[in-house]
């Protein structure tokens, strides 16, 4: 049994590691809370957002802190035709069919990617790349800090979007009651297309914090998509608050079953959780009752 | 179509493309036929369940790798003969499928819900073959080079043809049966409105687990031939996603719920990956970039498949609708 010498340390770096994959999760449950999408190209959105940075980092020497003010609106902007030109038009009727559907989106971007930018990993060179914090005697990487203020600082923006701008207002009526709301004049297409946008520029404000201690490649975003939808169903579909405790659990969860299990088979603590949720509470911790 | 026609065109089909061993020569050639037909056996065993069913899962690949697993296993482990595993690696990926849908139908998953969990069970099998020893961990499983009959490894493309032959065969015979059958009736109830079907006294939770556990077993038959086949086995092959989307692209791209389906969707698949390589070279991710395109447009604008299509423009009654009731969003 590893002291707590040992598991503090571990404990606060899986708290950090987990303010990332709530940043992650937060644009996804912010589009699922609103269109009930359950968008499978999250991941590969992500992953796009990340080579964005990479490359304005390596052509340009925009520093990836700087970034946020260009890859976030980008994003929006991919983000709302995404959903204007293709994703609001495959339903059906069928929840199914939306996820078939940003499934072969993440198809295509994946694969566009790997003929784009071969398959080889890149990171971005910083001079804080290597900076620590000492939190608690435990040493932190400098770019996870960051990230995780962000996210606390993300999470906070989205609420009081949500709350406090007729926008926000515009989403929730649509989210509670879709006929009602266009009958007092809200525009469906327009506002589900800003929300998914939204969604997507949050993955762009992940893609600037994470990269200083992150990687990219083509397969990247993959690994993120199962740990997302396990954060946003286990705080409960469409919380934000949910989303950052979910998140936080989550990489606690990883770093503790990374140091007692193994690299390897520590993530399976991710899935079983992810799992069990869904079987026993589907709505999650913070979530409304379906 | 009726029934009867149905069974006479699926012996004249499958004798036709019997003839492919006599008519080509070249082994290339006839990989690709083997190839196609693996492929098909593939999605017909997602049809049984998405497609009958309605239950769209994005995790098949744990049926396929256990299969695999099961008699690369045996064969290196314990000494098993494959023809042996075959059995014994259908059965546990039908078993797979038992505790997946229990897990699941049990507490009425359904929906994205249930195609999101069939994922993580897939992502919790391959942690697993990464981690413990018998499986090869990372490295994988090389099944022993012995070709003969006996052993399941034939030294001919032709004879691996003739085995995943009467697979696929054996597999669209029973969807055929199940199509004719009450189970097949009240299996597309529950699909097309499960509140309705349990109404009139279908027993949801056991249609959709006789279901799961035919269509793990059939994903299984593929998992098993595939290992077979190449002899080689690792984690990310066997429970990755690429099985798991190969699985649903074929009957999506075919017509889900249709027998004919997934066989089109294989060949059609198939012929388009030859054709892009033919055509644009071996570049990485092209051919997966087409499979995506594909499977936007295919759900999009025509969302009953080639099968469906076919069948329009012959003016016909389409098989099925997989676009429902037409409250949808946006």
């Amino acid at each position: 049994m590893p002291d707590s010498a040992i598991i503090i340390p571990s404990v606060l770096n899986g708290l950090t590691t987990g303010g990332l994959y709530a940043l992650v999760a937060l644009g996804l449950t912010l589009i699922y809370g609103v269109l009930h999408i359950i968008n499978f190209a999250h991941g590969a959105l992500l992953m796009l957002g990340l080579y964005a940075v990479y490359f304005l980092n390596a052509q340009f020497g925009i520093d990836p802190y700087v970034s946020l003010l260009i890859v976030p609106p980008a994003m929006f902007a991919l983000g709302y035709g995404l959903q204007r030109g293709i994703i609001g038009r495959a339903s059906h009727g069928r929840d199914e069919n939306i996820l078939l559907v940003t499934l072969g989106l993440s198809i295509i971007i994946e694969n566009l990617s790997l003929f784009f930018f071969r398959s080889d990993t890149r990171t971005v060179d910083t001079p804080y790349s290597f900076d620590v914090v000492e939190i608690f005697g435990a040493f932190l990487p400098y770019p996870k800090v960051v990230a995780f203020i962000g996210a606390l600082v993300t999470s906070a923006l989205l609420w009081l979007l949500m709350s406090r701008t007729d926008l926000g207002r515009a989403i929730r009526a649509l989210a509670k009651e879709r006929k009602g709301a266009q009958l007092v004049g809200i525009n469906a297409d327009h506002v589900f297309a800003m929300s998914f946008g939204l969604g997507v520029a949050c993955l762009g404000v992940a893609a600037c914090l994470l990269l200083p201690s992150y990687y990219v490649n083509p397969q990247v975003g993959g690994g993120f998509v199962l740990i997302a939808f396990t954060i946003v169903v286990l705080g409960g579909m469409g919380s934000f608050v949910g989303a950052l405790i979910g998140g936080l659990i989550i990489g606690v969860v990883e770093a503790l079953g990374g140091l007692f299990l193994g690299e390897s088979l520590g993530q399976i603590g991710i899935f079983l959780i992810f799992i069990l949720v869904l079987i026993f509470r589907p709505t999650g911790l913070f979530g409304a009752k379906a | 179509m009726k029934t009867d026609t149905k069974l006479l065109m699926l012996i004249v089909v499958f004798g036709l493309i019997g003839l492919a061993p006599v008519l080509i020569t070249q082994d290339s050639l006839l990989n690709i036929v083997i190839m196609t037909l693996y492929a098909a056996l593939l999605g017909q065993a997602w049809n049984i369940l998405g497609g009958y069913g309605g239950q769209v899962s994005f995790g098949h690949a744990a049926y396929f790798g256990t299969g695999a697993y099961t008699v690369a296993v045996l064969q290196v482990q314990f000494g098993i003969n494959p023809w042996i595993g075959l059995a014994v690696g259908g059965l546990a990926a039908a078993a797979v499928g038992a505790f997946i849908g229990f897990c699941t139908f049990r507490y009425g998953l359904r929906g994205s819900y249930f195609a999101l969990v069939t994922l993580a069970f897939a992502e919790v099998l391959r942690i697993l073959s990464n981690s413990v020893d018998f499986t090869g961990a990372g490295v994988g499983l090389l099944i022993p080079l012995e070709r003969s009959a006996a052993n399941f490894q034939f030294a001919s493309k032709a004879e691996f043809f003739w085995v995943i032959w009467v697979m696929t065969f054996a597999a669209f015979l029973t969807v055929w049966k199940i199509g004719n059958s009450r189970f097949g009736a009240q299996l597309t109830a529950v699909r097309d409105n499960e509140d309705a079907a349990r109404a009139l006294g279908v027993d949801a939770f056991r249609v959709k687990m006789g279901a799961i556990m035919l269509s793990g077993f059939f994903a299984g038959l593929a998992g098993v031939f595939y290992a077979q086949y190449f002899l080689y086995l690792d984690p990310h092959i066997a429970y990755g996603a690429a099985i798991s989307v190969e699985s649903l692209l074929v009957p999506i791209i075919g017509g889900m719920g249709t027998l004919f389906g997934p066989l089109l969707g294989a060949a059609f698949l198939h012929g388009l990956s030859e054709l892009s390589r033919a055509v644009i070279g071996d570049a990485p991710g092209v051919s997966l970039v087409l499979y995506g395109v594909l499977l936007v447009i295919m759900v999009l604008f025509v969302p009953r498949g080639l099968a469906g299509l076919m069948s329009h423009l012959r003016g016909g009654k389409p098989p099925v609708s997989r676009a429902g009731g037409g409250k949808g969003h946006a």
